[in-house]
């Protein structure tokens, strides 16, 4: 239990996915211009990558490795299954809470869709790969990453938010400041390179 | 782009005034990057070094002109509720022909690309050209769409790993060339000239490509007004 936690607390502070690997910077900085809508995302993010990253490591383990389904090396096959499943899980999201959950489905709505193109999602399902994660350390890492970009991305919109009231350059307007802050809060976040996930 | 002129000339198709602004147009005034504001994800993480960047340039012309033509000719036949699929299934085809070229050829690279070289399949440039402009015109102008986007990423791309390798690590393409040490080309430690330059170890670290981009979005807007947001 301990390791699993260890893998949360790191890859939601430590390795950021938004902040350190820069994944999803494309949705991030376009939703990013009020809290609520960033929330709305931010949420939405952590739901699917909790759900595709479990899904992801069992097809890669189960049907593409060598000991899998077909006792073939398969990994070629990598990208194309797991951007299949990332598309057809957002659908398949999309649909349930469309069915089950109106109000969910209206905050979260527009959201869903951008999500398969954001590079967190399957960023997050490629670096459990290279990381050789098992299959409570994927949960954990997917959640952990999720929660990670949320923070990120609400944080940002808080900033956002604020600074519209500041004079910045005519220049650095919207965008430009958008890098600018996401640096600092980069650097910020270097700070927590320091903690022990161990002592958790 | 004198050399796509001669190729585009050969196969019988005209070179005007339109085509010419298919490709300069995402150089500048519709920059990918810098305005569009696309594909930023799997480019910054790819910058402290020239080389992977420009094999990351490279990688993604190659992604984006083929997966427009292959979009463009098959656009009528895409029924529009799947068209989303049916795209990402054509990048990840060309991605994983990507990857397992460099995989072969350069390993060096792939190993230091790493996951960044699966996430061009994500890359909003890409998918963001195949719905705005592939699935709308014929495979020749979205060919050279996809050469002036990719160019147009490519460039800012080499641009912020010219300043952070240089700045940061005192070497271009890997060849070293201000350092306190003698296998570099200037000493800084005995050169009296150079002996108060320290290169710059932020540049190495991730914020600072977001800091690079920002300079390089100010200097952009700051020379087209036209440009600068007003939300």
């Amino acid at each position: 239990m301990g390791e699993l936690v260890n893998i949360f607390i790191k890859s939601a502070f430590i390795e950021n996915l938004a902040l350190s690997y820069f994944l999803g910077m494309c949705s991030y900085l376009a939703v990013s211009k009020t809290v609520k809508t960033a929330v709305g995302l931010g949420l939405a993010v952590i739901f699917v990558l909790a759900i595709t990253m479990p899904i992801n490591w069992v097809i890669n383990v189960w049907l593409l490795g060598e000991n899998g389904i077909f006792q073939t090396d398969l990994t070629f096959l990598r990208f194309i299954l797991f951007i299949a499943v990332i598309a057809s899980m957002v659908q398949l999201v999309e649909m349930v809470v469309e069915k089950y959950s109106p109000s969910l489905y209206n905050s979260l709505g527009i959201f869903l869709p951008l999500i398969t193109v954001n590079c967190a999602i399957l960023g997050g399902s490629l670096f459990m790969v290279s990381k050789e994660y098992n299959f409570s350390e994927s949960v954990a890492f997917g959640i952990g990453g999720g929660f990670g970009w949320f923070l990120a991305i609400v944080a940002i919109a808080a900033i956002r938010e604020k600074i519209k009231y500041s004079a910045v350059p005519p220049a650095l307007r919207g965008l430009g400041m958008a890098f600018l802050l996401t640096g600092l809060m980069g650097m910020a976040f270097m700070g927590l390179m320091g903690i022990d996930p161990a002592a958790f | 782009m004198a050399d796509t002129a001669v190729v585009e000339k050969k196969q019988g198709l005209t070179f005007g005034k339109k085509e010419r602004k298919l490709l300069t147009d995402p150089l500048s005034e519709n920059n990918p990057i810098t305005v569009q504001v696309l594909g930023i994800c799997s480019a910054l993480a790819v910058t402290t070094g020239m080389k992977n960047a420009l094999v990351m340039a490279i990688a993604v012309v190659f992604v984006c002109i083929f997966a427009n033509v292959i979009t463009s000719s098959i656009r009528k036949m895409i029924p529009k509720s799947v068209r989303m699929i049916v795209q990402l299934i054509i990048i990840a085809t060309l991605v994983t022909v990507v990857e397992l070229v460099l995989k072969a050829y350069a390993f060096e690279s792939y190993k230091q690309l790493s996951v960044f070289i699966g996430l061009i399949i994500t890359n909003c440039i890409v998918m963001g050209r195949l719905e705005a402009f592939a699935m709308a015109n014929r495979p020749y102008e979205s060919a050279l769409d996809g050469l002036g986007n990719g160019i147009g990423y490519g460039i800012i791309l080499l641009i912020v790993a010219f300043v952070r390798e240089f700045f940061g690590k005192g070497e271009i393409f890997g060849a070293k060339i201000l350092g306190a040490t003698p296998d570099y080309w200037l000493n800084t430690s005995e050169s009296s000239i150079m002996g108060w330059y320290q290169p710059n170890n932020l540049m190495v670290l991730f914020p600072s490509a977001m800091f690079v981009i920002a300079v390089i979005i100010w200097a952009h807007r700051a020379w087209k007004p036209q440009l600068v947001d007003v939300s």
